[in-house]
C-alpha cells in the first residue's frame, strides 16, 4: 500500500519563511527540492511498527520566537534541566520553531570554536554548513527525512577546530509548547582532526493542547583522530510523536560515542547509526529505555563498518510497563575490506507487565571474513525467583522489583561519565516507572 | 522474651503434589535443631514452605513464631519479624550490589527517618565479610553474579550476620563447600549462637555436624519427620547410613513425590 505523503507546507509559504528568515539562496534551494521529495517518498519500514497509523502529520507551521537575554525567562521545568556546568559555559535554548537564547564561553570562542543555531550558522557559515548539511542522513532516505530537510528549524551547529579539547560539555535544550509551532531542530556537529568535545542535549514538552511531531536531525562528523561524546535525553510528553535520526560519520582513529535516554511517553522511532568509514574508527552507543502507558516505541543502533581495524559496540537496555509495546533492532553491519572489524552488540528487555511487548532483534551482516562479531539479546520478565529472594531477606515486594529493575538498567547507567546526566536520568527512569 | 518456633501438622505441596505430610516441630532460642535424610524427602520443600516460597501451596498446618502465625505473613513479613532462610541454590541478581541490597534489607527493618548510616553499614559488613575470610570487594560486585558455590554460601552466611535473625534455618549450607570454607561458615555459625537464636540445620551429611553441634537430630522420610534423638542419632547416621532407620521404621522408598 502507498501512504501519499501529505505535506504540512506548500512551495509558496516554505520559500517566503525561508526569505523572511534571511537564509541563503542554496539553502532556500535545498528546502525546496526537499519539499518535492517528499511529496514522492514513503514513510520508512520499520521492523513490525506501523508508523504510518502514528500521528506524523501534526507539524503546525513555522512560528516566529522572541529571543530572551536571560535565562529567568525560560518555563521553570527547563531551568532545571540546566546542567551546572552550562550555566557558566555554553548552552543553547530552542523554543518551539525558533532558537531562543545562545550562550558560548568566551575561553571556547577565543580557540575558534563555533556553537550557535543552525540558522545562524547557515548565513555567518554558509560553506561549512553547505559541505556538511543532510550529507549524514539525506533527504532523500524517505519522507520523514525529505521532511526534515524542508521544514527543520533552530537546531545548532557546533564547529570545534582542530587539536582543540573541550572539556566541559556543551548543552542544549529543546522545548516544544505550542501544538502550532513546527518543531524540527537540525543538530550539526563537526569535530576536526585531533579535536575531542563533548556535546549534551535534552528534549522536552510543555503542555500542548493537541498534538504535535518533533522530526528532528542529529548528523556528526567526526574527523581523523576526533573524539566526539553525544549524550541525549528525550522527555517529551505523550502529545508528542518523536521521530529522530542520529548519524555519525567517523574518520581515521575517530570516535564517537553516543548516549541516548529514552524516556518519552509517546510514540517514539528512534535510530542512532555509527559510519565507521575510517581505518581505526570505533563506536560505542550505550541507550536505556523505559516504556509506560500504550506507547509504541522502535529503537535501532547500527554500526557500519568500512574501515580497517573499526570496533564497535552497541548495548540497549529497555524496561517496559503497562501496555507498552518496544521493537528493539542492532544492525552491525561489516563491508566486504573491513578487515579485523569488531562488531559487538546487546539487546536486552525486561517487562513488567503481562500487557507489555518487547522484541529484540540483533542482526550481523558480515560481507568480510577476517571480522569478529558478537551478540547478546533477550527479553524477559522480573524473575519470580529473584523476588523471592530479595523478599527473604525482608525487602518489600515493591522494592524488590525496583531493585530488579534498577539493577537490570544499571550496568549502562553506571557507565555514563557524565554524574549530572546520570543522575537525571536516574530521577527519569523512577518516574516513568510510576514511582 | 525467649524466641520459640512451633510448626504443626505442615502440609504443603507443588503442583498438587502433596510433599510434605504433616511437620511438627518445637523449637527455642539457644537449640540448634538438625535435620537429615536422604535426598528427596522433602527437607528442602520444609524450608521453602516456612520460608514462603510462591512455588510451594501450604494446605494444612500452623507455625507460630512467638505466638505469631507465620503462615499468614508475605515472604518480606516473615523475614522481618524474625526469620531466615540460608539458602541452597541463591539468586544472582545482575546490576544490584552486595552492599545495596544488604543495606535495603537492614533498612527494611528500620523506621523511615532511623536508616542506617551508610559508614556504620559499611563498617559492620566489612568486619563481619573479615570474619567470613572475604574479600572486600566482595561488597561492590552484583549480588551472587559470578560467585562460586562457596562463594555463595558465604555470601548466605554473611547475611545472616547482618540481619541478626531469631530462627535461621540454614538448607544445605554445607553443600559445594571445600572443608576450609566448611569450617569458616561453621565459625560464623557458631559466632551467632545465642540464647534467643534458635537454627534448624537441614543437611544430608554429618560432615558440618562436627563443625556446629546440634542439640537435636531429626530424621525426614517421605515427608514427614520419623525419628529424633540427640547428637548421637547424627554420629550413628553417618557410620551406618539411613537403612536401619527404614529397616526399623518398615519403609522401602523414603523418597516422596519428585526426587
Amino acid at each position: 500500500m502507498t501512504t501519499q505523503t501529505i505535506l504540512p507546507v506548500n512551495t509558496e509559504s516554505l520559500q517566503a519563511t525561508s526569505l523572511r528568515n534571511n537564509e541563503p539562496n542554496w539553502l532556500t534551494e535545498l528546502r525546496l527540492e526537499a519539499l518535492e521529495l517528499a511529496s514522492q517518498l514513503e514513510l520508512p519500514r520499520l521492523e513490525k511498527t506501523r508508523i504510518d497509523r502514528w500521528n506524523t502529520q501534526s507539524y503546525g507551521a513555522y512560528q516566529e520566537s522572541t529571543v530572551i537575554d536571560s535565562l529567568e525567562n525560560l518555563p521553570v521545568s527547563v531551568q532545571g534541566l540546566i546542567k551546572d556546568e552550562a550555566l557558566e559555559g555554553s548552552l543553547i535554548v530552542q523554543h518551539n520553531s525558533g532558537v531562543v537564547y545562545t550562550h558560548l564561553s568566551s575561553e571556547l570562542a577565543k580557540q575558534g570554536v563555533i556553537f550557535m543555531d543552525l540558522h545562524t550558522a547557515a548565513s555567518e557559515h554558509g560553506d561549512l554548513v553547505k559541505s556538511y548539511l543532510h550529507k549524514a542522513i539525506e533527504k532523500g532516505e524517505n519522507a520523514i527525512t525529505a521532511l526534515h530537510a524542508a521544514l527543520w528549524n533552530g537546531g545548532v551547529f557546533l564547529y570545534v577546530p582542530k587539536n582543540v579539547e573541550v572539556t566541559l560539555p556543551l548543552q542544549a535544550i529543546f522545548l516544544t509548547d505550542e501544538e502550532q509551532s513546527t518543531f524540527a531542530p537540525h543538530i550539526l556537529i563537526i569535530a576536526d582532526t585531533n579535536s575531542s568535545v563533548t556535546y549534551v542535549d535534552n528534549y522536552v514538552s510543555g503542555e500542548i493542547e493537541g498534538n504535535v511531531v518533533h522530526n528532528g536531525s542529529v548528523e556528526v562528523f567526526v574527523k581523523a583522530g576526533a573524539k566526539v561524546r553525544y549524550a541525549t535525553v528525550h522527555q517529551f510528553g505523550n502529545e508528542v510523536t518523536d521521530l529522530s535520526y542520529r548519524r555519525a560519520v567517523v574518520e581515521n582513529d575517530g570516535v564517537i560515542e553516543w548516549i541516548v535516554g529514552e524516556m518519552n511517553d509517546g510514540n517514539t522511532m528512534s535510530d542512532t547509526s555509527s559510519i565507521l568509514k575510517g581505518n581505526g574508527a570505533s563506536t560505542d552507543a550505550k541507550v536505556i529505555a523505559v516504556g509506560s502507558g500504550a506507547q509504541k516505541l522502535n529503537y535501532t543502533t547500527r554500526a557500519q563498518h568500512f574501515g580497517k581495524n573499526t570496533p564497535s559496540q552497541m548495548i540497549t537496555r529497555a524496561v517496559l510497563r503497562e501496555q507498552s509495546t518496544a521493537i528493539i533492532n542492532g544492525i552491525t553491519k561489516i563491508e566486504h575490506g573491513a578487515s579485523k572489524a569488531d562488531g559487538q552488540q546487546t539487546e536486552k528487555v525486561l517487562m513488567l507487565s503481562p500487557k507489555a511487548r518487547g522484541d529484540a532483534n540483533p542482526i550481523l551482516l558480515i560481507d568480510e571474513d577476517d571480522v569478529t562479531a558478537g551478540h547478546a539479546a533477550s527479553v524477559g520478565q522480573v524473575n519470580a525467583e529473584q523476588v523471592y529472594y530479595l523478599m527473604s531477606r525482608g525487602i518489600s515486594r515493591t522494592e524488590a522489583e525496583a531493585l530488579i529493575i534498577y539493577g537490570f538498567l544499571a550496568p549502562v547507567v553506571s557507565q555514563i561519565p557524565l554524574e549530572g546526566l546520570r543522575t537525571q536520568l536516574q530521577a527519569l527512569v523512577e518516574r516513568k516507572l510510576g514511582r | 522474651m525467649t524466641t520459640n518456633f512451633v510448626i504443626e501438622g505442615l502440609k504443603a505441596s507443588i503442583e498438587g503434589k502433596e510433599i510434605l505430610k504433616g511437620i511438627n516441630l518445637k523449637m527455642k532460642g539457644g537449640e540448634i535443631h538438625a535435620i537429615m535424610g536422604p535426598n528427596g524427602t522433602g527437607k528442602s520443600t520444609l524450608a521453602s514452605a516456612l520460608m514462603g516460597h510462591p512455588k510451594y501451596e501450604v494446605t494444612a498446618g500452623s507455625v507460630l513464631l512467638n505466638d505469631e502465625e507465620v503462615l499468614e505473613m508475605a515472604v518480606d513479613e516473615r523475614a522481618r519479624s524474625g526469620l531466615f532462610l540460608g539458602m541452597q541454590y541463591p539468586s544472582e541478581i545482575s546490576g544490584v550490589t552486595n552492599s545495596d541490597f544488604l543495606r535495603s534489607a537492614i533498612n527494611a527493618r528500620r523506621e523511615e527517618g532511623s536508616e542506617i548510616s551508610l559508614i556504620r553499614f559499611i563498617r559492620q559488613m566489612e568486619a563481619k565479610m573479615k570474619e567470613l575470610d572475604m574479600n572486600p570487594e566482595f561488597l561492590h560486585r552484583y549480588l551472587n553474579e559470578g560467585f562460586s558455590g562457596g562463594e555463595k554460601k558465604r555470601n548466605e552466611i554473611l547475611q545472616m550476620m547482618m540481619l541478626d535473625p531469631k530462627i535461621v534455618i540454614l538448607d544445605e549450607i554445607d553443600s559445594g563447600l571445600d572443608i576450609d570454607a566448611l569450617k569458616i561458615v561453621a565459625n560464623g555459625v557458631n559466632a551467632m549462637r545465642s540464647e534467643d537464636r534458635g537454627f534448624l540445620i537441614i543437611t544430608h551429611y554429618q560432615r558440618l555436624l562436627d563443625y556446629v553441634k546440634p542439640d537435636f537430630v531429626h530424621v525426614m522420610m517421605q515427608g514427614r519427620i520419623v525419628k529424633s534423638g540427640g547428637p548421637e542419632l547424627a554420629q550413628r547416621l553417618e557410620a551406618e547410613g539411613y537403612d536401619w532407620v527404614k529397616e526399623e521404621l518398615g519403609i522401602e522408598d523414603e523418597t516422596v513425590g519428585q526426587a
